[in-house]
């Protein structure tokens, strides 16, 4: 139907633009973040009607009905998602935007005569698949459908520059013939060209891989938007693009990594390679009793959080242990790495899903001098964002990322399930220091326990 | 619409996204990304359109594929977003039974 005139169709288009750039506003504050949310959906709301009441359209019905199902598939998805699993959800669904984009542009071919507009589709056929097939795989790593290693085969490189030039040629035959079949072959291409490329990253860059396929995706609709004429595509593909490359170049360097380390990092040599073996170095395990008298008698205890205690869904007993331990006058406070969890801040969002006062949560800068007066460092279920190895053994993966300094507090009590390694897949040298405890065992039942008996001191 | 005016929209759009991220901390990022991710599902309004004016089934089923694909975007990028930040504001969460418990090796980060 074409209800609107064209004017009131381009301001309903701009003021779904304002609420957009408002949404990435409000999402920088935690105050404004969850209104700043609700403002972006209500932008997209308004999109969406305005699309269908100014644009002369076929199959009104098919489309409403595909619409409808897709919000039933992804609504209940998104409500029901354990929040630890809400990570690769997040990159499932970047992906099909991406691949959404493709598939638009694709259509759109027909279409389009100018030069400009050929070179768009080429861009968000060959981006798009990219994004689609490398967020799959973030995904599958994520979800551990397959190893969260970097992958690396013999000739790895020399296969990604093929298709990477086959690509480039692929784009090049497109937009000087404008061929179906050219476009065709470029989407395959690009498919392949997205697995290649997240197939290197080791398992603890991933967050950051997503982030650079969101900014990707952002920039696919914002050449959608040259394509089809569309402002509005145009302006919130290119917001994305832009606040995703600084949204990526920020978590990079919270884990002191740059961008193209991190991509191209594996191949050249095991960047981010690491033993799976458990060492066995002989170190100090304890039981629950003495952990509770470690805390019991303490003055200050800064509690490292990390994804065990997320896996192990233990963060409201966490929670509680702090507030037993403050109510026997113990200062508690959580250091807050970057990256714990699986994505910079997701950490936060678990603990205050579990009540922890926002005030509590200390980010690493303000909680690492604390360290040096802290009686003790209490380790639930992290492991590289405490390793030493980041500050001083130049050739290890994690050389160089910023880490939580629990080595100097006085005692450092680490509940782990086992001695495997973490996600990055290196050892830990601090677990062997003499100032170590160990308590082994699912991060919930360890705490539950440790609660016990901090509670009969 | 001539590209001079298109380019116009592009490099303030360019600076808009940077200036508006720009301080933003490592707390909020994982929601923001999330938020970032839910609004280019407004490809939503592309796959619309093209579905709108397909000239045959083939081109029209997969101008659908798209609009299902945006649509599994936009509507569960903000539901996520959503989900995320309501913990943020301390309410006691209504859903803690329903996740189930995730798997996942021993202690990473």
């Amino acid at each position: 139907m074409s209800i609107l005139s064209i004017e009131a169709t381009a301001l309903l288009y701009l003021l779904a633009a304002v609420c957009f750039i408002l949404a990435l506003k409000g999402l920088s504050s935690p105050k404004t973040a969850r209104r700043g949310n609700l403002i972006g959906a209500f932008g997209a709301l308004v999109a969406v009607v305005t699309v269908f009441l100014s644009t002369e359209l076929d199959n009104i019905a098919l489309i409403i009905i595909t619409i409808a199902i897709g919000s039933a598939i992804a609504a209940p998805v998104s409500r029901r998602v354990a929040m630890t699993q809400m990570p690769q959800l997040v990159a499932l669904f970047n992906g099909v935007g991406g691949g959404a984009a493709a598939l638009v542009a694709m259509l759109e071919l027909t279409h389009v005569d100018d030069l400009g507009s050929v070179i768009a589709v080429a861009f968000t056929v060959l981006v798009g698949a990219v994004s689609f097939s490398g967020s799959v795989i973030t995904f599958a790593k994520l979800q551990e459908l397959m190893p969260t290693r970097p992958i690396v085969f013999p000739g790895g490189p020399v296969v990604m520059a093929v298709v990477a030039v086959a690509s480039l040629a692929s784009a090049v035959w497109l937009v000087v013939t404008g061929a179906p079949l050219a476009a065709y072959v470029l989407l395959g291409l690009g498919i392949v060209l997205g697995v290649l490329f997240v197939l290197p990253v080791g398992g603890a860059d991933v967050p950051i891989v997503i982030s650079l396929l969101n900014a990707f995706t952002g920039l696919t609709v914002a050449a959608s938007g040259l394509v089809l004429g569309n402002t509005l595509l145009l302006v919130a593909g290119t917001l994305v693009g832009a606040s995703g490359t600084i949204l990526t170049r920020a978590m990079a360097s919270a884990m002191g990594r740059s961008v193209a380390g991190i991509l191209f990092g594996a191949f050249k040599g095991g960047s981010t390679a690491g033993s799976t073996a458990a060492s066995d170095r002989p170190v100090r395990s304890s039981s629950a009793e003495d952990v509770a008298i470690l805390l019991g008698y303490a003055q200050r205890v800064v509690v490292v959080p990390g994804y065990g205690l997320a896996v192990a869904q233990a963060q409201h007993t966490m929670a509680e242990l702090a507030s037993t331990l403050e109510a026997k006058g113990i200062e508690v406070v959580f250091g807050i790495h970057p990256v714990a969890g699986r994505m910079p801040g997701h950490m936060n969002v678990l603990l205050a899903e579990a009540n922890v006062p926002y005030e509590a949560l200390q980010e690493m800068d303000e909680v690492n001098p604390q360290f040096k007066t802290a009686d003790v460092a209490l380790v639930v279920g992290a492991n590289d964002v405490v390793n030493p190895a980041a500050k001083t053994t130049p050739g290890s993966p994690i050389y160089g990322m910023p880490i939580l300094d629990v080595a100097s507090a006085r005692q450092v009590v680490f509940l782990k399930r086992s001695m495997r390694p973490g996600f990055a897949g290196i050892e830990n040298d601090l677990l062997f220091e003499p100032q170590t405890t160990l308590l082994f065992g699912d991060a919930k039942e360890s705490l539950t326990k440790v609660l016990g008996a901090v509670k009969a001191l | 619409m001539d590209a001079i005016t298109l380019l116009t929209f592009f490099v303030l759009s360019v600076f808009v996204g940077f200036e508006v991220v720009s301080k933003v901390s490592s707390t909020l990022h994982t929601p923001l990304m999330s938020g970032a991710n839910a609004i280019h599902g407004i490809i939503l309004i592309g796959a619309i359109i093209v579905a709108g004016q397909a000239e045959d089934v083939g081109l029209l089923v997969v101008a659908l594929i798209a609009v299902l694909l945006a649509t599994v975007n936009l509507v569960g990028g903000f539901v996520v977003t959503d989900r995320m930040l309501e913990m943020f504001g301390g309410r006691k969460p209504a859903a803690a039974s329903a996740s189930t418990a995730a798997t996942g090796e021993e202690g990473p980060r």
